[in-house]
């Protein structure tokens, strides 16, 4: 706001002689102007905002999450600085919408443009420290036909010397008992009191109680006593306090060498930078860990025999279906939006009201319903339009197309109906009447004055329109989910798969999911919807002209 | 004047941005406080008996309040409080498998046990050793639940299909499929039989009964009872002769792709189907629509014995715990004891895990037991990440074999080529 629109008295005029108390004057008119409830208010929310930013920065930082915690601060110093300056109308204006275009449009957006030059997928899920922590987890056996130990936990009792160190004590057959720690195999222990099999005291140590345990409970879990001195003879380990389980380790992991060894067959893993754990023979150790693969995905997208048969068809399918879909919604919309613009058609309203139905009502819910009456032996289409004829509307893959064409035909031109009937009465009678005066035909009249006039305000809609299309994912999903499918293909694709339902599958259908590789797909899908829009845009020039 | 729209306007826009930033604190917030490590009071410990500290708890609405009893008595006899999350059960395997990474992750979660190839494959899962209790479970339980010689869970329901009868029109359970059919059409019911079938992905889980009875189950077995990838029996020659058997029943109208689920269950609530293949979520509504419902044995159509998948469900520990120690006690004392095992059996209605509750279910309950019966004989579902490459090709070729799109001996093999290309 500038100084001289805000005032409530009659302003003063902006000229030229102005005096530098005029000016004073109107400033302190406008800084009072906003009235001191409104400064209150504005006062109070700013302060909630940098409380509550105060405090999720700190819980974030004990976290460690340093950049979201930043990201934080940064943002509301950012916004406590925009509502707390005079001026800047238009960064107050676009303020909270831009907050919501970050987090919600181009966070997500930069995400999947990172995820997709990464490996992210089943094996490959988090960090390699996670996937080392993991392996060693899942590959303790417990050595067969070893017993249950009824264990404690003791550490050493007086108050100096003792150190931190955990022990833990089982007792034996005889009534005696053993005590071992990390590093140091079981050995008899001295003094020891045995009460119900269990040892309830041993001289200079104290016995754990089972609520120390658990406020100690990551050193009780992470403590491996040997039995013995020979390694092959495993370890304890427990997992409740309570009891502990003999076991031995599959793998081992050397920290400098940076390799899992197998203890059986002394085979060596190494990192060799495909994130994952890989011997001689090229097996990989599950789980793998997340690394940067650079443009391999995109490079496999149109490579790897197994995706790129399918792609081709899949993106020819993807146009065909988009641009028919636009093409008829449009033609049909357009004749209905002019049939129900004469005003020699009696009841227009109503017709218009029930036009509209099949738009207000959910699509994937519509597609639900269609599926069900395309059934081939039990669907309302075959059994009352067609006689109990088997048309196997679903099924045939060409018949499919077709169903999913007619459907989206169905959920589509509600829309272009009205956008054309607002065109269309946007256009002056006047324009139709002059040229039937000059002798054209209505036809005539139509194709050379209504359309072109129509086009210029519908051309930038149908471009969405399409490119809504393109990614026309619920329909798809919910009314033949990509099928029917070739089984003799030997792909998981289907007849009637667009290019984002593919994607979909590759990333989300099966035990196999591969981010990397749907991410890296949804870049080219964007590129490409990316493109045709701009060429369709720079043609029609509509957009200039709209404005 | 003028300054009034204007301040409108910034009330909205300051309402929005605080707005804002209370949604975005809540939710660290929230995260700040599962993140908790369990109390830093080593230091002080000894003068402390009481335990802090909190256990976060994925579990699924149903079976909540179940739950939230043990939580309380564990609270009571530890100290630690159990934070129970709800959340959508098919959501709960992703989340798990994205969370945990993050440190947002719970320590323990509700699941199934065929999701246990994903979980264990991304390396978020952590084995439960239970010890001695592992043989109060159902033999059929820990075997779903062990992967790769380890057993990843609490098992605490099994479910799995069986063959429902309308007694009122027929009166003997079936030996044979041959023998279900000409009692089905003996009882002058529209449809001898009927099971749930997708026209394009038929359903190869209802239809696995059937193929087992040709001896050809996905995967050969270990000693210790798990599945060997390596070893797809799926092509052998019972395979084939069961492809050719669903050609047979598709041609005769017996198995049809275009009778779903919903058709099914329709068919055999009017009374107009004598036989319905299906679990024991399709049961209370034939009970509803007032059917006389007998369970019976799966009828084999080859000369074996025809067992179904079963399906176990159990709570998992995460391999990210900071408290393992307090999940494997709440796992193996709480939820594994017999009390919570039959409060879970009476919520849900499936049979239990442990032995002692099942036992005390099949006493309890016809319908359970009929279910319980078929599934002590149940092979667990292979939870072993290479199924997902047989259920990609499993379901659309016996679709196609029984709409009748070509040679089934053929196609089967076809499809049995496909799976194995797509396990290398």
């Amino acid at each position: 706001m500038s100084s001289d629109t805000t005032t409530s008295e009659p302003k003063p005029q902006p000229t030229r002689k102005q005096t530098r108390r005029q000016r004073q004057a109107a400033r302190i008119i406008d800084a009072t102007s906003m009235g001191w409830k409104l400064i209150l208010f504005k006062i109070v929310a700013l302060g909630l905002l940098c409380a509550t930013a105060v405090y999720a920065a700190l819980v974030l930082f004990m976290n460690e999450r340093w950049l979201i915690g930043a990201l934080v601060v940064v943002g509301a110093a950012a916004l406590t600085w925009i509502y707390l300056q005079r001026g800047a109308l238009p960064a107050k204006y676009l303020a909270p919408g831009l907050v919501f275009l970050l987090i919600f449009q181009i966070f997500v957006v930069l995400y999947s443009g990172y995820v997709a030059f990464t490996n992210y997928g089943t094996g490959h899920n988090s960090t390699k420290e996670h996937a080392v922590h993991a392996i060693m987890l899942q590959t303790q056996d417990r050595v067969p036909d070893s017993p249950t130990y009824q264990i404690s936990v003791l550490e050493e009792s007086g108050e100096l010397l003792a150190s931190e160190d955990l022990y833990f004590a089982v007792s034996t057959a005889e009534g005696g008992a053993l005590i071992g720690a990390e590093e140091q195999p079981l050995e008899p222990a001295e003094g020891a009191v045995v009460e119900d099999g269990r040892v309830v005291g041993v001289e200079g140590y104290e016995v754990l109680p089972f609520a120390e345990l658990l406020n100690r409970q990551q050193e009780v879990t992470n403590l491996v006593v040997p039995i013995s001195d020979d390694p092959n003879d495993g370890y304890l380990r427990t997992q409740d306090g309570q009891r502990a389980y003999q076991y031995t380790s599959r793998y081992e992991y050397d920290e400098s060498a940076d390799t899992m060894t197998n203890t059986e067959t002394g085979e060596v893993y190494r990192d060799t930078g495909e994130g994952a754990f890989v011997n001689q023979a090229g097996e990989q150790l599950m789980p793998g860990w997340q690394i940067n693969v650079g443009m391999d995905n995109f490079v496999r997208a149109v490579t790897e025999e197994s995706i790129r048969g399918p792609l081709i068809y899949v993106t020819l399918w993807t146009f065909a279906f988009a641009f028919i879909s636009v093409a008829t919604t449009f033609i049909l919309g357009l004749f209905l939006a002019m049939a129900f613009n004469d005003q020699r058609m009696k009841s227009r309203k109503y017709y218009r009201l029930v036009m509209i139905l099949p738009y207000a009502f959910p699509g994937f819910l519509s597609a639900l319903v269609w599926s069900g009456m395309m059934n081939q032996e039990f669907g309302f289409i075959n059994n009352v339009f067609f006689g109990g004829a088997a048309i196997p509307w679903l099924t045939d893959p060409w018949l499919a197309k077709l169903s999913i064409l007619i459907v989206n035909l169905w959920l589509g031109f509600p829309y272009m109906f009205l956008v054309c009937t607002g065109a269309l009465q946007a256009i002056p009678e006047e324009l139709s009447e002059a040229a039937q005066v000059d002798g054209a035909k209505p036809f005539q009249a139509f194709r050379s004055i209504k359309l072109p006039l129509l086009l210029t305000a519908i051309a930038p809609l149908l471009i969405s329109s399409f490119a809504f299309n393109f990614n026309n994912f619920n329909l798809v999903y919910m009314l033949t989910g990509g099928g029917p499918r070739d089984v003799s293909a030997g792909v998981n694709v289907g007849s009637t798969d667009i290019l984002i339902s593919m994607v979909y599958k590759v990333a989300f259908v099966g035990s196999q999911a591969d981010y990397g590789l749907a991410s890296a797909f949804s870049i080219l899908i964007f590129i490409i919807v990316g493109t045709i829009s701009v060429i369709a845009f720079r043609k029609t020039k509509s957009f200039e002209e709209l404005n | 004047m003028r300054a009034k729209p204007e301040g409108l306007f910034r009330l909205t826009a300051l309402l929005s941005v605080s707005a804002l930033a209370l949604t975005a604190c809540g939710g660290s917030g929230d995260a700040g406080s599962t993140d908790e490590e369990p109390g830093g009071t080593a230091a002080n410990g000894a003068d402390q008996l009481e335990a802090s500290g909190e256990l976060t708890v994925w579990v699924d609405a149903d079976r909540a309040d179940v739950l939230a009893d043990a939580a309380g008595e564990f609270e009571a006899d530890t100290g630690i409080a159990v934070n129970l999350v709800q959340q959508d059960f098919g959501e709960i395997r992703d989340q798990f498998v994205s969370q945990v990474p993050t440190g947002e992750g719970p320590d323990i979660a509700v699941g199934a046990h065929d999701w246990l190839g994903v979980l264990v494959t991304n390396g978020v899962v952590a084995p439960v050793e239970l010890g001695d209790a592992a043989g109060d479970f159902e033999d059929v339980a820990t075997e779903a639940w062990s992967y790769d010689g380890q057993v990843y869970g609490v098992p605490y329901s099994i479910e799995n299909i069986a063959l429902l009868r309308n007694a009122d029109l027929v009166d003997q359970a079936p030996e044979t499929f041959d023998e279900m059919i000409q009692l089905g059409e003996a009882s002058g019911a529209t449809y001898p039989f009927v099971v749930g079938l997708d026209p394009q992905a038929a359903d190869p889980y209802h239809l696995y009964p059937f193929q087992m009875s040709y001896g050809a189950p996905v995967f050969g077995q270990n000693e210790d009872g798990s599945y060997d990838p390596e070893d797809l029996q799926l092509g052998n020659e019972g395979g084939v002769e069961f492809a050719e058997w669903l050609a047979e029943q598709g041609s005769a109208g017996v198995l049809n792709t275009n009778i779903d689920g919903d058709l099914a269950q329709e068919n055999f609530n009017d009374g107009t189907a004598a036989f319905q293949l299906t679990g024991p979520w399709n049961v209370p509504s034939a009970l509803e629509a007032g059917i006389n419902v007998e369970v019976d044995f799966i009828p084999p159509a080859g000369d074996q014995d025809a067992p179904p998948f079963a399906g176990v469900q159990g709570f998992f520990l995460s391999a990210q715990s900071e408290n393992t120690l307090a999940a494997t006690t709440f796992l193996v004392d709480y939820v594994g004891s017999p009390e919570v095992q039959t409060a879970l059996y009476e919520v849900g209605g499936r049979a239990p895990a442990l032995s002692e509750s099942f036992e005390a279910a099949l006493v309890d309950d016809e319908i359970v037991a009929g279910f319980g019966e078929v599934g002590a004989e149940a092979v667990p579902m292979p939870s072993i990440p290479e199924m997902g490459a047989v259920w990609d090709f499993w379901g659309a070729t016996q679709a196609a074999i029984i709409n009748g799109d070509g040679d089934p001996a053929q196609l089967w093999e076809q499809m049995v080529e496909d799976v194995a290309g797509a396990i290398e």
